[in-house]
């Protein structure tokens, strides 16, 4: 009776793993390929290894530029959202003011609107101010839908510390900033770190306000990824491996996360 | 070292919280604030702290006027219902806080924070953090910091009132001992009569934002000004009824009537309400308890040593405890007797009279 159902509950995991890894497998195996071999038929591992891509991108710089640009941006990015985010968060959570919960409510709204209605007036407004292809002016257009996401995600944490802790700390003796920075922050330290990590990565899969508001100074690896699909002919194991490395600072930054992220489901606002 | 208020008031987007209270507070004993769940103390001590602002009046502390002094400039502590501590820091450094933001460092911080550790009885815990103590350690820590610097006043809100029953009696006989001789304004907000009977001193009657009465604990307990006050200050709820005061007897129905002495017995005759607490109400006879009356038993409990019946008399339901075990049996008739000489009487204005 037991050792069919002993033997499901092991099978369906390993097959639930197979399917989830199997897209990201192709991935890291097309990378280590030539294009020549990719495009020749079907094989399941490389039949002639190859760091060639790899190379290729750590040498040419408008490959690795890429990533750097991306890197230098989604930083700026996430930097600002949560610096922005948190005196926010922290006002939604302990004061009641008029129309609070019709702003908050607005605040989410503006992640319903495609990235696309914003590309025009962004790339209009970033020309006149002359932020046009650079670091910041991604940065900022990403604030546009990072910012919510952080004031709601934060709020969930900041509600969860209870407002003693404040009248507690004022009674002390801490001041505001003080209590704010020494108390406050480290309580809700797990909130930071799981609104850090969505900023980064949704900043990091963004593509199209990216490629509007750039040109060559702040050019992110995906725009560069689908240059070179359309330019150069088909160079599939360059691609690949640029794929493989697109993908590792997400699940770097996850690793980190990992534990946060369980606590910020458990508050129902991830 | 006094804490005096001057008609302050609190209003929250129009609605009136604490309607204008005076109240004089000192040292050297318990200043107990009691009232119901709901009833304004927390709020009292908020507006007292400085976390909320006053609609009106004034706070004077030493006479001098602190009623736009912040919170962090009034040197003060307050321990709250719940425990709350800074919970990334060790229990040492919740303690030592308060003094290093009062600019004290060194031997004389290590001194004075294992002191209160010492007194608290905490002082193995020192390296720990709170999420990793027990809620009674919680709260001592929590107590710890309030006693480690020397503030003028000391706000505890309900401190006890989420520990377990054995340890709210073993902090509740230490609390004053902790407090003794500091010289500091000592504010106690409970919702039981008994805690504030047991920690004495000077108790406010607060019911619905209002301070009913001020006073020493037992001239309260005895004397209550008005219904509210008496009803305040009995748990479970009073039992009230209405009597027809006719010569000197007073009659609750016409099977029950009591002969009247003393103020009683001066009244002009008419209706008034009579109040009695319910351990003063008694299911056997005894040599002051002696009024009958009968009722029909509701409800029964056994809590410890103590047993209570709720029982029907026409409309009214009242409530006897008594000390021992008593069977009573839901739904029949039972006799309880009443001590006359406990029964407070009040005019239709809720005015004691008698």
């Amino acid at each position: 009776m037991t050792q069919p159902k002993m033997r499901l509950s092991i099978l369906i995991p390993i097959l639930y793993t197979l399917f989830l890894m199997l897209p990201i497998y192709w991935l890291v195996a097309m990378s280590f390929k030539t294009t020549g071999e990719i495009l020749s038929g079907f094989s399941l591992f490389p039949q002639t290894w190859t760091f060639d891509n790899y190379r290729v991108i750590f040498t040419d710089p408008t490959w690795y530029w890429g990533y750097i640009n991306s890197i230098i941006y989604v930083s700026l990015n996430t930097v600002i959202s949560i610096t922005v985010a948190l005196p926010a968060a922290y006002a939604f959570s302990r004061y009641s003011f008029l129309g609070d919960k019709h702003l908050f409510f607005w605040l989410l709204t503006n992640r319903m609107a495609p990235a696309a209605v914003f590309a025009l007036p962004f790339f209009q407004l970033y020309s006149a101010v002359e932020l046009f292809d650079t670091h910041l002016a991604v940065a900022l257009a990403h604030c546009l839908f990072n910012i919510p996401l952080a004031v709601w995600i934060l709020e969930g944490f900041m509600g969860g510390v209870p407002k003693e802790l404040d009248e507690t700390a004022a009674v002390d003796g801490y001041s505001f900033p003080r209590f704010f920075m020494t108390i406050f922050l480290p309580s809700i330290k797990a909130g930071v770190g799981v609104a850090a990590f969505f900023c980064f990565m949704f900043s990091w899969v963004e593509l199209l306000l990216a490629k509007t508001l750039t040109a060559v100074a702040a050019k992110p690896i995906a725009a560069t990824m689908t240059k070179t699909a359309s330019s150069a002919g088909y160079e599939l194991g360059l691609l690949a491996a640029a794929g493989t490395l697109t993908i590792i600072p997400g699940a770097i930054v996850i690793y980190f996360v990992r534990n946060y992220i369980a606590k910020g489901f458990a508050l129902g606002r991830v | 070292m006094t804490l005096e208020l001057r008609n302050i008031s609190k209003q929250v987007g129009g609605v009136c919280h604490i309607k204008p209270t005076t109240l004089l507070l000192k040292p050297g004993h318990f200043n107990v604030l009691l009232g119901e769940t709901g009833s304004g103390k927390t709020s009292l001590i908020k507006l007292m702290a400085g976390l909320d602002p006053v609609a009106g009046g004034k706070i004077l502390m030493d006479g001098a006027d602190i009623t736009a002094l912040s919170t962090q400039k009034r040197n003060i502590s307050l321990v709250h219902q719940f425990f709350v501590n800074y919970p990334h820091m060790t229990v040492f450094d919740n303690i030592a806080s308060p003094l290093k933001l009062a600019g004290i460092s060194g031997s004389e911080l290590q001194g004075r924070v294992e002191e209160a550790a010492d007194i608290l009885q905490i002082r193995p815990l020192l390296a720990r953090r709170p999420q990793e103590l027990s809620g009674g350690q919680q709260q001592r820590t929590a107590l710890a910091r309030a006693i480690v610097k020397q503030s003028k006043a000391v706000f505890l809100d309900e401190p006890l009132a989420n520990l377990d029953f054995k340890l709210r009696e073993e902090l509740r006989e230490q609390l004053p001992v902790l407090f003794a001789g500091r010289g500091a304004v000592v504010v106690y907000a409970t919702s039981e009569p008994e805690e504030a009977l047991l920690l004495g001193g000077e108790t406010a009657l607060i019911s619905d934002g209002r301070v009913s009465q001020f006073g020493p604990t037992s001239e309260l307990y005895h004397r209550p000004h008005d219904f509210t006050s008496a009803n305040v200050f009995s748990d479970p709820p009073i039992n009230a009824a209405q009597i027809t005061k006719n010569g000197t007897t007073a009659h609750l129905n016409p099977e029950t009537s009591w002969e009247l002495s003393g103020d009683a017995a001066a009244l002009r005759d008419g209706i008034y309400q009579v109040a009695v607490r319910p351990n003063h109400v008694a299911p056997v006879k005894t040599q002051t308890a002696c009024v009958p009356l009968t009722g029909t038993v509701l409800v029964t409990e056994l809590s410890g040593s103590d047993s209570s019946a709720h029982f029907s008399i026409g409309k009214d339901v009242w409530v006897s405890l008594a000390h021992g075990v008593h069977s009573y049996e839901i739904g029949a008739v039972h006799p309880f007797y009443l001590d006359p000489t406990k029964c407070f009487y009040f005019a239709a204005d809720g005015q004691r009279v008698a």
